[in-house]
């Protein structure tokens, strides 16, 4: 069946020698009649372009930015509210926010929604916002993305700013994901680098696929504003300036509780053990640990350590220990300062995530398990034996000099 | 209640890399099955129709060939399956991939509820479901670790959203759209029976015309992201150091000495 995919084939450079067909993961390209085919299954991903040593293979170019694309634009970030504070990740926002303002010529704008939220209007000063946005309601006390974008919505058309920053967390990817469907603009998940680009001034979005095994950049030519959401711990949190003035736009509270489709009934906060996106150490369990029993060793240390419990998919499914402490694939993806994986063999949905820890060390008694792959430390040896070693050696310490680290 | 499952067709592996020199895609193959997360949207779609009657449809667009993994989920239980496939949707990002989508809940009418798994194994965007959500103007229940309740005649369900930091319980008007996470349930497997009835379904295949999409929206052309680079990650610094000592004494002190020189301790 041939049908118009939006791969382009050059049938006279092709010399059919079947790299693209290799280089596609969706099975889209065959070789018929010397020629590269492409067939209905194409994504227009791109990744066979690079494969083809002749440059047979093309997309459509993006269209030009339209005159209203470039209009005002500032960079606009989301300041995030968990139920502890604001989220570390809306100040690593700001931080990256003012680069790539700087780098366009605009103004960094921070966005805070909430009810009763002076506080965190000038905090977002304090961490460099040139103006903050503030939509204070009652019915903003509650994370809501149909009331957050509700409100949101309208002041974007009006301002259009060139770029909205979202944190890749449950709340951000669900406000992020409602307001581009409603601007019908571009929005990439979970970035892990961002820049303008000095020719086109367009924003440079970067970001994992295919579980981390893949990375792809994708730019927003054409709409506005370019919308992303980034990983939490890929950049620094901006430091706060005490005393940093700058205008605070307080807008009129338009939301009537009536006009929306749902309502809280009630939020039930987790133990901040339980809090892996946050955790500077998380000590993690796989097979190996074997029960419930062996994830109470894992949390002695984690308190000594001063870290949460992780657990990899095999433990979580045994029941050993509870979903929300799983890392991967299928759980949480985690970027500590040090991730110490106890019994866990390392499974490529394990590592995607938590591959981008900054410090990780593996317990394993298989030499060979992959884990040793990406560990930063390996220890060859019983975890049952090692971690309680390490939680005396510990203990000593915090006796011999009245306390461990921070 | 009627109930939409959507599930996407993937690869059958992440397992795929880029090689530098050669600029190419190492893989394992090229099977496809139901996007693994999907498979506790169909479960959960079951179960709500074991508990409050009706019927489940599983939907998904992609290429000719998924038909297959629509066979699979009527095996799995579902009552029948609608194929978006059309030349027109290639090259959808997640904004016209949403629209299609959206255009085809509405064209089958009479929705009650939209069941979405957190997100696609391959692409990992777990935009698609919120975008269906909102372009449908109903509710948008994301994360959701547990349906609490759903009242049919009162239209209105309840769920619990597990957050960062958090269980948020969540009422809403139905019809609604929700994506559930893998401590939602567990997916049964699929039955000879149901197998049998997979292979005899009736799967109609819907294009731009059937379910009244303007064509500028739809595949590449309505898509407002473009890929413009892939390549592989950047390697992990270094090769692994290894601290086993002679005793487990011996190992624990060597990792506690490299934490603090790490300014971990």
């Amino acid at each position: 069946m041939t049908m118009a995919a939006p791969l382009r084939i050059d049938q006279e450079l092709c010399i059919g020698c079947g790299a693209c067909v290799e280089a596609c993961p969706h099975g889209a390209l065959a070789l018929l009649a010397g020629v590269a085919s492409v067939n209905e299954r194409c994504i227009a991903c791109g990744l066979c372009l690079s494969a083809c040593p002749v440059e047979a293979l093309s997309l459509p170019a993006p269209e030009a930015p339209s005159a209203a694309a470039g209009a005002s634009g500032g960079v606009w970030v989301w300041v995030e509210q968990q139920h502890t504070g604001v989220a570390e990740v809306s100040w690593e926002l700001l931080a990256r926010g003012r680069i790539l303002a700087d780098a366009c010529r605009a103004e960094l704008v921070a966005c805070v929604l909430g009810a009763a939220v002076d506080e965190v209007a000038h905090a977002a000063v304090e961490h460099g916002a040139d103006r903050v946005l503030q939509f204070d309601s009652p019915s903003l006390a509650d994370f809501r993305a149909e009331a957050y974008a509700h409100v949101l919505r309208p002041v974007v058309e009006a301002r259009q700013p060139a770029i909205m920053l979202f944190g890749a967390t449950t709340r951000g990817r669900d406000l992020a994901g409602s307001l581009a469907a409603d601007l019908h603009t571009g929005l990439t998940a979970d970035c892990t680098e961002l820049h303008i680009d000095a020719e086109t001034g367009l924003l440079v979005q970067t970001r994992p696929a295919y579980g981390g095994n893949i990375m792809a950049t994708i730019l927003t030519p054409a709409t506005r504003p370019q919308m992303a959401t980034v990983r939490p711990r890929v950049f620094e949190p901006a430091v706060p300036v005490p005393g940093r003035v700058a205008p605070i736009e307080r807008l009129p509270d338009t939301l009537a509780e009536y006009d929306l489709l749902s309502q809280v009934l009630a939020f039930a906060p987790s133990t901040s053990d339980e809090n892996l996106a946050s955790a500077r150490v998380i000590v993690a369990g796989g097979k190996g640990v074997g029960n419930a029993e062996g994830f109470g060793l894992l949390s002695e240390l984690a308190a000594l350590l001063g870290g949460a419990v992780g657990a990899s998919r095999a433990a979580v499914d045994a029941g050993w220990i509870g979903y929300e402490h799983q890392v991967g694939q299928t759980g949480r993806t985690v970027r500590p300062e040090l991730y110490l994986a106890c019994g866990i063999s390392g499974a490529i949905q394990h590592r995607a995530g938590m591959s981008t820890s900054r410090v990780i060390v593996a317990i394993n008694t298989d030499p060979q398990a992959p884990i040793f792959d990406i560990a930063t430390y390996g220890i060859v040896g019983d975890l049952f034996q090692v971690v309680p070693a390490l939680i005396s050696a510990l203990r000593s310490r915090v006796a011999a000099d009245g306390g461990v680290g921070r | 209640m009627n109930i939409i499952v959507m599930c996407k067709s993937v690869p059958d592996t992440m397992d795929v890399r880029f090689d530098p020199d050669t600029k190419t895609m190492i893989r394992a193959g090229v099977a496809t099955v139901i996007n693994p997360f999907d498979l506790f949207a169909i479960e959960e779609g079951l179960r709500l129709r074991e508990r409050y009657g009706g019927t489940v449809t599983a939907l998904t667009m992609g290429p000719a060939a998924a038909r297959r993994e629509l066979q699979d989920a009527i095996a799995m239980g579902c009552d029948g399956a609608i194929l978006l496939s059309d030349a027109a949707f290639a090259g959808a990002d997640t904004w016209a991939t949403a629209y299609t989508l959206a255009k085809a809940i509405q064209r089958i009418g009479a929705v009650d509820l939209v069941v979405c798994g957190r997100q696609a194994q391959d692409g990992d965007t777990g935009q698609v479901g919120p975008g269906v959500a909102r372009q449908l103007g109903w509710a948008q229940l994301t994360y959701v670790s547990r349906v609490r309740e759903v009242d049919p005649a009162a239209g209105r369900i309840v769920v619990e959203r597990l957050m960062e930091d958090g269980r948020q319980t969540v009422a809403a008007r139905l019809p609604a759209v929700l994506t559930v996470l893998k401590d939602a349930n567990i997916p049964r497997t699929a039955t000879l029976r149901g197998v049998r009835r997979a292979h005899r379904a009736i799967i109609p295949t819907w294009g731009p015309a059937e379910i009244g999409a303007d064509p500028a929206l739809l595949g590449l052309a309505g898509s407002p992201t473009r890929v413009v680079r892939v390549f592989s990650p950047p390697a992990r610094a270094g090769q692994v150091v290894w601290l086993t000592g002679a005793t487990p004494e011996d190992s624990a002190e060597a990792l506690l000495t490299a934490l603090a020189q790490e300014q971990l301790l």
